[in-house]
């Protein structure tokens, strides 16, 4: 393993909470940052949100904490009390970066917004991640996952044309926003190493989103369509990615340059016919067509298709759950999963990086116990021992 | 002019179609020089894509607005990589750049000889990224993949359907963005430590992977509890009301969700305070849990009432998060993006003004914009052999004669599979009859550009 650790020596203070902002920080963090975790004394919400080993709620032991906050560290600190705010803005000082997801009210609310931060640490870069951005009519629109997905134009594509548009599953709009903030934060830190120059980086989920599918504007600028959805369906090249069930599941369809292939390798004459060759055709004659597809289809299962279509260069794909990725040895050899030990939760499996860097991959450290590294981070801000006992009595830490 | 905050950086991409080159383009917006690399035997397969008119009529390479989109602010030269010469060139472009983006199969950098090893060699503190279905590594490494079928294959189409139905594929090629975001951002990272260090880096980044990174919490809940999530439709596991709710008007709908008792009291008063939510059955969060059809019935009959856009209006008003279903156009016109100044219009030599999705995040001082439109096939092809490489006119003559390069498509084709032009209208217009009966286009409105400001017969001229 050789070790290399892009972000070595860069400290990051970490201000975040429940998906968004904890991903951009743990990214940085795998990578070699020191990230330090501030949370309040009683834990960050996501502490509070499953999913917990046999659905027990327990501080220490949510999934989601554990999988967004590995290779950091952590302290509590209260800063709804004017010592917590006072001490938080002594981090400022020794650091190269702070990240938070907060509503753009909470952190002005608290005196901590890019200019009283900037006054302590003139070339910080400060990186806020929301759903609708720090300026803007929007600015202070409540949001959820959600209402993201459907102010980003990602719902009303997704689904079937007759019925509601769908959320994608999970929590994609935080993912998202997360992934972005990191980006922001490095290009921001890229132009600090440069110049010396801080920043304030402003990362709205709703643009992010917008932006992973922004074709779909062009669609309109370029054509005057409205863009609508139409089931799992490509709408320039059906049947490409579309998913149809199987023996044993369902599978996804790759692109068909050449249906021709495909219908050799399925045994299904009837999909090479001419009638089917373009889009317009497959249209004209879509009940006929996946007819067609769906009994091919339904002769495989999903592994037969899987590694039969690969054997023909097909980039066939199935159906995934989280049960097939964990026993994926494609995942275990590569080094994504690995288990990851905790003095309370055990050893959990639990997803890594999705990359390596020269040939390896990054090491997975557990995530920190509440107010884990105090003593190590208060002791080095110069509190004795009893100074932070009184912290911790008169609940600041 | 501000300044740019990857000024100074030079960028080869080798990617085609959707993940690269947004990652490419990531780093273009924020002031990288990225060259964008084709040939005129494989251009960018979506060059061809969302096309002016919808018709293939002149010079289609320059007209769609797939590509226009993903490759502003890009050089773009064509190089033959078949050819001795054009890997020679290459290679003189690699000793002169930063960063190197390739997203073949892992076989393919070996067998044209330009892997990893071997470029280190002639530029040791390259910066390379290779980005792949299955990465560099593994039992799966060469197995073939692409962005639509990776979100099945990463269990989020698994997440993601009705609660009465199948899985369900998001309406883009989903893994394709968020595995260019996540290059862009480890680029980035690279780019900071060749900075300290003077070291390059070799990133092998997997999409599979980066899906899969995605919904990791699921991966945790199965190692925890075995389990292995249920599609939920627009449901939450514990928030309700959660949902997407009905509007007036065609096709129009709302998302509200309510996550504390504080927001169920907003969203009781913002509907005018109805008695069927004083109901024994809506009195608690785990009440409203189990009678959520109920719920998302009386809900929708007071959205249905008033436009998606008001109801967000009333909502957010009264402190309820809630979010209209935007579509492509709506997003165009929004009021919020226009203030933020996201949507930038770009004049396009054969495409003419256009507005584009503009900078996907906002640096305060380095902000960042659509400097150049996106490049014609092999349009700095002079400029950079001249400028950067020193060739002469001569030489440049005799490359284009020799077809190391060129700046006209040598034959339409799609994913090396070679096509009559007839086949090509047909697989690149869309048929917006056929797309419109099944309702994955809406509709088409003739005036869009005068509804954009952007007159029709003038492009490329005045607004």
């Amino acid at each position: 393993m050789s070790g290399k650790r892009l972000l070595s020596g860069v400290k990051v203070l970490d201000l975040t909470h429940c998906i968004a902002g904890p991903f951009c920080t743990k990214l940085m963090a795998g990578l070699g940052a020191e990230v330090l975790k501030v949370e309040p004394p009683w834990g960050e919400p996501a502490r509070t949100f499953g999913p917990f080993p046999g659905d027990k709620p327990a501080p220490e032991k949510s999934g989601l904490y554990l999988y967004l906050n590995t290779n950091k560290k952590g302290i509590t600190l209260n800063l709804k009390t004017e010592t917590g705010v006072k001490i938080f803005k002594d981090l400022v000082k020794d650091v190269d970066m702070v990240v938070e997801n907060f509503e753009p009210r909470v952190m002005a609310g608290l005196g901590l917004e890019y200019k009283a931060l900037a006054e302590r640490n003139p070339a910080l870069v400060l990186t806020s991640i929301s759903n609708y951005g720090q300026s803007g009519p929007y600015r202070d629109f409540k949001g959820y996952n959600i209402n993201a997905l459907a102010m980003g134009g990602l719902m009303y594509v997704t689904g079937q044309p007759d019925r509601e548009p769908l959320k994608t599953g999970g929590s994609q709009a935080e993912y998202i926003g997360g992934e972005t903030g990191f980006l922001a934060s490095l290009t921001a830190y890229f132009y600090r190493q440069a110049t010396g120059t801080g920043q304030h980086v402003d990362v709205s989920i709703m643009e992010a989103i917008v932006s992973t599918l922004e074709y779909k504007l062009e669609m309109y600028s370029y054509q005057g369509f409205i863009a609508g959805r139409w089931c799992s369906r490509h709408p320039f090249s059906y049947p490409h990615g579309d998913i149809y069930p199987c023996k044993d599941g369902y599978v996804a369809v790759p692109p068909l340059p050449e249906l021709e292939t495909f219908s050799t390798w399925l045994e299904q004459p009837e999909l090479a016919d001419p009638k089917f060759a373009n889009l317009k055709g497959r249209i004209d004659n879509l009940e006929q067509f996946e007819a067609a597809l769906k009994e091919a289809l339904g002769r495989k299962t999903r592994e037969e298709y899987f590694s039969d279509g690969q054997d023909w260069r097909l980039g066939t794909g199935y159906v995934a759950d989280a049960a097939d990725l964990t026993r994926d040895a494609h995942l275990w050899e590569r080094g994504f999963l690995s288990k990851v030990p905790h003095p309370e939760a055990g050893g959990i499996t639990t997803p890594g990086f999705p990359f390596r860097i020269d040939g390896d991959p990054l090491p997975l450290t557990r995530a920190p116990l509440l107010g884990e590294h105090n003593l190590e981070v208060y002791g080095k801000l110069g509190f004795s021992r009893e100074e932070m006992t009184r912290l911790r009595q008169n609940n600041v830490i | 002019m501000a300044a740019l905050a990857l000024e100074g950086t030079r960028v080869i991409d080798l990617t085609y179609s959707y993940a690269g080159p947004f990652m490419a383009r990531l780093l273009a917006d924020m002031g990288a020089q990225v060259i964008k690399v084709e040939s005129t035997q494989r251009p960018e397969l979506t060059r061809p894509l969302i096309l002016t008119d919808n018709d293939l009529g002149e010079e289609y390479w320059n007209r769609g607005g797939y590509f226009n989109l993903g490759h502003r602010n890009k050089y773009a030269i064509t190089l033959n990589l078949t050819m001795d010469q054009g890997k020679d060139l290459l290679k003189e472009l690699v000793k002169l750049s930063d960063v190197l983006l390739e997203a073949y199969s892992p076989r393919v950098m070996g067998n044209l000889g330009l892997d990893y090893d071997v470029l280190k060699q002639i530029k040791p503190d390259l910066i390379m990224m290779s980005l792949s279905g299955y990465g560099q590594t593994g039992p799966k490494r060469n197995f073939a993949s692409f962005g639509t079928t990776m979100e099945s294959q990463a269990g989020i189409a698994q997440l993601t359907g009705y609660r009465d139905g199948g899985p369900v594929k998001t309406g883009i090629s989903y893994c394709d963005p968020i595995t260019g975001i996540m290059g862009a951002g480890l680029v980035t990272a690279a780019l900071c430590h060749r900075n300290k260090t003077g070291e390059g880096t070799h990133i092998d980044l997997s999409m599979y992977e980066t899906g899969a990174s995605f919904v990791g919490e699921t991966v945790m809940d199965h190692a925890m509890n075995g389990r292995i999530a249920e599609r939920m439709g627009n449901r939450h596991p514990y928030m309700a009301p959660h949902g997407c709710y009905p509007c007036a008007g065609d096709d129009q709908w709302v998302t509200i969700a309510v996550g504390s008792e504080k927001e169920w009291q907003a969203l009781c008063n913002a509907m005018g305070d109805p008695a069927w939510a004083r109901e024994e059955r809506f009195s608690d969060p785990l009440e409203r849990l189990r009678h959520q059809d109920e719920l998302d019935e009386k809900i929708g009959q007071w959205t249905r009432g008033s436009d998606h856009r008001e109801v967000m209006e009333i909502l957010q008003a009264a402190g309820v998060a809630a979010g209209a279903v935007l579509n492509n156009k709506e997003l165009l016109f929004d009021r919020h993006l226009k203030a933020r100044s996201f949507l930038e219009v770009v004049d396009h030599p054969r495409a003419g003004k256009r507005p584009y999705a503009g900078m996907m995040f906002k640096l305060s001082k380095t902000p960042g914009n659509i400097r150049m439109p996106a490049p014609l096939l092999g349009q700095h092809n002079h400029y950079i052999l001249k400028e950067l490489l020193n060739l002469d006119d001569e030489r440049i003559r005799r490359l284009e004669e020799e077809g190391v390069m060129g700046t006209v498509p040598a034959a339409a084709q799609l994913m090396g599979v070679q096509l009559t032009m007839e086949q090509y209208q047909e697989l690149l217009c869309m048929p917006e009859e056929q797309l419109m009966r099944v309702g994955a286009l809406v509709r088409k409105e003739e005036n869009f550009l005068e509804q954009l400001g952007l007159k029709k017969g003038q492009e490329g001229g005045e607004s």
